[in-house]
């Protein structure tokens, strides 16, 4: 019976998420460029000549109808992959991006051995 | 089991240790100076005088091109346009100057009290088409050749150094 | 004269040192169980000694005695008094001694508050702890020392840096180092712990206070950053995820980890080796975290001024604690045969220090990225929040519930009435999430999430506080407050409007509900610095509300810099916050403008965060 409302309400929950439309917000692509010439800033953040500079830019894009993806190739091969604070994602990163749910994974492996283990031993 | 445990920990201390004494002598300011051997293919700049637009048609019969951003309002620029005005004696070499962010009157004084280089003058008022150069601060040069390559960027004023390795170059 | 004077006293600890470690392996030669008395009067003498040492320095500052180089680069005789006191610990030099003055009064309260416990296991800790306060004097008065004296002796100083002058950024460095330098004591304890085979329960009870403070202090002490940063930076947000912010962060993870392990070692005597390497990590996290922060490898918006020397000294120190942690593990790890049963509190203790170790390589592994792949492949990358929003978040949802169902005792009997009961909190953090996304606005799916999970935490904490009539009550707060402060970052998060325009004097724009005239511009003069204050007006049009902010750029001669302080008002439901910059060869002026909903609760859930630590503490002082 719990478990009937429990669906009922997820799905209501969940069915008002995809009504909002998916806009490309160009706040969130300054807060992933890095100011290059500050001291660890993002491009949202910074005050700087250049920082307004490429938020200028970045609209133009924008309006020229670019994904976010194509912003941040075309900014990178401009700048080097330092300027997008989040890291792409190729061999050089994929530690990177793979380990720590590797960590959790092989974790919850161990800590389900040992239970298990030490479980029967009890 | 358990020796080859330790053993690997043990390894990957070594290592990461290893890396924190090599960091040590790095320099952790970044500049773009190593984006070179891309290909300039889009260059789109406006005409400092008139309307039009200099893009790689203008430039393709020249053997080299430095491409230079400056303006008046710069003092690095100043210590650098000397090294400037040796390069434009050069012959296989064509200097482009990218006034940037300047007003008229001021980059044409500029010129007149210093000399002009430049082969072809450009203007970009509002920085933004610097952005695909991939300039963020000025003076910054980068020399291309004939097939649009980036050979060199310089980072801030050319200096005497600066000066010989665009002489060896563009041999 | 100042200068000998402080020199001549580091000379003096370093010999009162050697002197405790000395009569310290002299003392653990004999058969009784008695510590010489001369030792407690030594371990004494030392902490006034280093005390002297500082309060020095202070002096130094406060009658901005230019001879000394520290005093010369780091002040100034225009400085508030207040800020000339604090800008002693502000600065690497003094910061050392910082740390020193936090090893030596550890090692003295922990020597005489332990009395219960066994002799040797005291007087190994000691040693251990002064071989540590050692080799940071050695560090001093090799490298770093604050007491160096110049001559000519400069007129003025150089250091008004007007950002360094907040009361935030002058407690800010004593909280954090209660935390982690604090966490030497059970470094030094752990070793000790292990050499004398003191391995059971009572070990546990011999740190645990010490834990409790160090974590609480940990968690303060990152509180007053992330406000600091909040008010005096300019952008409106309280964390980075900057590499001297992830310094802080990760002994936090491991503290957090161990006060969980302790609980088991202290009620079950189990977990004994994995406590231990939680102890030793913390410290070590501790020490690596100073060694980034301040040999230059790392590019950051915190960075004190860089040396690389310093790096290979705190580098080498590192690597010996390492090595030297490593020996004793290694040499004396015997496989116990611990009998954990699927029981809840052991699992679910196991299940935190998964989750925190989940957290700690994270940001270890984000923070660290960038100098190994500029070492092994001469690629600068950047790691930034993006990064850790992405990776984090997901498995934050996951621990909330762990953490309001772990606490639950009896698990595994009551199984049946124990999912009804969170199936009904369920429904209840649902509905709840399912409310605020139909009066105010939807959110991402993984929001979704992190609100529920979150709920779900404060709701059956909540209930847990009325439940039970054995209450741990200082668990209950922490893990409500934990819950809340996820709540109230989701929905600021979400709920946060920004809005980033140019306005000139006289000038009115409009964006979405608000209205923004740049009414005015003040121009004056003040000793040290120029301000330009600006007097915007915002109306927010739904609810008719008027505010006028007044954001400043301020602009500074010694040394040249302009600051932006940003105009904030607070209320209980929301901040505004606003910069005002100024853009070069025009009349307009950038402005930022954001609403941040709920803002101070996420400070206050802080706080009761680290209350609950400080009741744990009380509890545990009560207890014993």
């Amino acid at each position: 019976m719990k478990l009937k409302i429990l669906s009922i309400i997820l799905v209501l929950n969940f069915s008002f998420c995809f009504s909002s439309e998916k806009i490309l917000d160009e706040n969130s692509i300054y807060k992933n460029l890095r100011c290059l010439v500050c001291q660890g800033q993002s491009v949202a953040d910074s005050n700087s000549d250049f920082a307004l500079t490429l938020k200028s830019v970045v609209k133009d894009l924008i309006n020229q109808g670019k994904t976010e993806n194509e912003i941040y190739d075309f900014l990178a091969e401009k700048y080097g992959d330092w300027i997008l604070y989040k890291p792409k994602l190729n061999p050089v990163t994929f530690l990177l991006w793979s380990f720590p749910y590797i960590v959790l994974a092989v974790g919850g492996l161990i800590i389900t051995i040992v239970i298990r283990k030490r479980g029967k031993k009890a | 089991m358990q020796k080859t445990i330790k053993s690997i920990i043990i390894l990957i201390l070594v290592f990461i240790l290893g890396i924190f004494f090599l960091a040590l002598n790095k320099n952790s300011n970044y500049d773009t100076e190593h984006l070179i051997g891309n290909k300039l293919l889009n260059i789109k700049l406006d005409s400092f005088e008139n309307n039009k637009i200099i893009s790689n048609e203008d430039l393709k019969e020249n053997q080299f091109t430095l491409i230079n951003f400056w303006a008046s309002w710069c003092a690095p620029c100043r210590d650098e346009h000397p090294y400037l005005m040796e390069l434009s004696n050069e012959n296989n070499l064509n200097i482009i100057g990218v006034n940037f962010k300047d007003k008229k009157t001021y980059a044409l004084k500029f010129l007149k009290s210093y000399g002009n280089p430049y082969d072809i003058l450009a203007k970009d008022l509002k920085g933004k088409q610097s952005v695909s150069f991939g300039v963020y601060g000025i003076p910054e040069s980068i020399l291309i050749d004939n097939k649009f390559v980036i050979k060199k960027k310089f980072i801030g004023p050319i200096n005497k150094n600066d000066l010989n390795d665009i002489k060896d170059i563009i041999k | 004269m100042l200068s000998n004077f402080g020199n001549f006293i580091l000379f003096l600890s370093i010999i009162l040192s050697c002197l405790i470690i000395h009569y310290s392996f002299n003392c653990l030669k004999t058969s009784n169980n008695l510590i010489f008395k001369n030792i407690y009067q030594l371990s004494l003498l030392q902490s006034c000694t280093i005390l002297l040492c500082f309060f020095t320095l202070i002096a130094a500052f406060i009658i901005s005695d230019f001879s000394i180089i520290t005093v010369y680069q780091n002040s100034h005789s225009l400085k508030p008094f207040f800020y000339k006191i604090s800008g002693t610990w502000g600065n690497h030099e003094g910061s050392l001694l910082l740390w020193v003055i936090i090893l030596t009064i550890f090692s003295f309260l922990f020597l005489i508050l332990n009395k219960k416990h066994p002799k040797n296991y005291r007087l190994y800790t000691l040693i251990i702890q002064n071989f540590l306060i050692l080799g940071f004097l050695f560090f001093i008065i090799f490298n770093s020392n604050p007491f160096s004296a110049i001559a000519p002796i400069p007129k003025e100083g150089l250091g008004l840096n007007p950002i360094l002058q907040d009361p935030a950024l002058a407690i800010h460095p004593p909280l954090l180092y209660v935390g982690f330098v604090g966490s030497s004591i059970y470094f030094s304890a752990a070793m000790a712990s292990m050499i004398t085979n003191y391995s059971n329960n009572l070990f546990a009870k011999s740190i645990k206070s010490w834990v409790l403070v160090s974590w609480t202090f940990q968690t303060l002490g990152i509180l007053v950053g992330s406000i600091w940063a909040y008010y005096e930076l300019g952008w409106g947000g309280f964390w980075f995820w900057d590499p001297v912010e992830n310094a802080s962060l990760l002994p936090w993870f491991a503290m957090t980890a161990l006060i969980h392990s302790l609980l088991v070692l202290e009620k079950r005597n189990l977990l004994y080796f994995w406590t231990i390497i939680l102890c030793l990590l913390t410290f070590t996290l501790s020490v690596t975290g100073t060694f980034l922060v301040r040999s230059g490898i790392l590019n950051s918006v915190h960075t004190f001024a860089n040396d690389p020397s310093r790096g290979v000294y705190i580098l080498v120190f590192l690597s010996l604690m390492i090595f030297t942690s490593i020996f004793f593990l290694f040499t004396k790890y015997k496989s116990k045969n611990d009998r954990i049963n699927s029981n809840s509190k052991e699992t679910f203790v196991l299940i935190n220090n998964w989750f925190m170790l989940f957290y700690l390589i994270t940001v270890l592994l984000g923070t660290l990225y960038p100098i190994f792949t500029d070492i092994l492949f001469n690629s600068k990358i950047s790691v930034g929040p993006p990064f850790y929003n992405s990776v984090i978040t997901p498995v934050v949802i996951a621990f909330l519930i762990l953490m309001a169902i772990g606490p639950q005792t009896k698990w595994i009997k009551n199984k049946f009435e124990n999912l009804k009961y969170f199936l009904l909190i369920s429904i209840f953090a649902i509905i709840i999430n399912f409310l605020i996304v139909f009066f105010f606005r939807s959110y991402s799916i993984i929001s979704n999430l992190i609100i529920i999970s979150s709920l779900f935490l404060i709701i059956s904490s909540t209930f847990d506080i009325f439940k039970k009539k054995i209450l741990n009550f200082p668990r209950i707060l922490s893990h409500l407050s934990f819950g809340f402060l996820i709540f109230f970052i989701g929905l600021n998060h979400n709920f946060s409007y920004e809005k980033d325009f140019n306005l000139k004097l006289g000038e009115t724009k409009k964006f979405d509900n608000y209205e923004f005239v740049l009414k005015d511009l003040e121009f004056s003069q003040f000793s040290n610095y120029k301000a330009v204050k600006g007097k915007l007006k915002i109306s927010d049009l739904s609810t008719n509300e008027e505010r006028t902010l007044n954001p400043e750029i301020r602009i500074f001669d010694n040394p040249q810099t302009l600051t932006y302080e940003a105009s904030i008002q607070t209320n209980f439901l929301r901040d505004y916050y606003l910069t005002m910059s100024n853009i070069d060869r025009s009349e307009y002026y950038n402005i930022k403008f954001q609403k941040k909903p709920l803002m101070i609760w996420i400070w206050i859930s802080v706080i009761m965060l680290s209350f609950g630590g400080f009741l744990s503490l009380l509890r545990n002082a009560k207890n014993n």
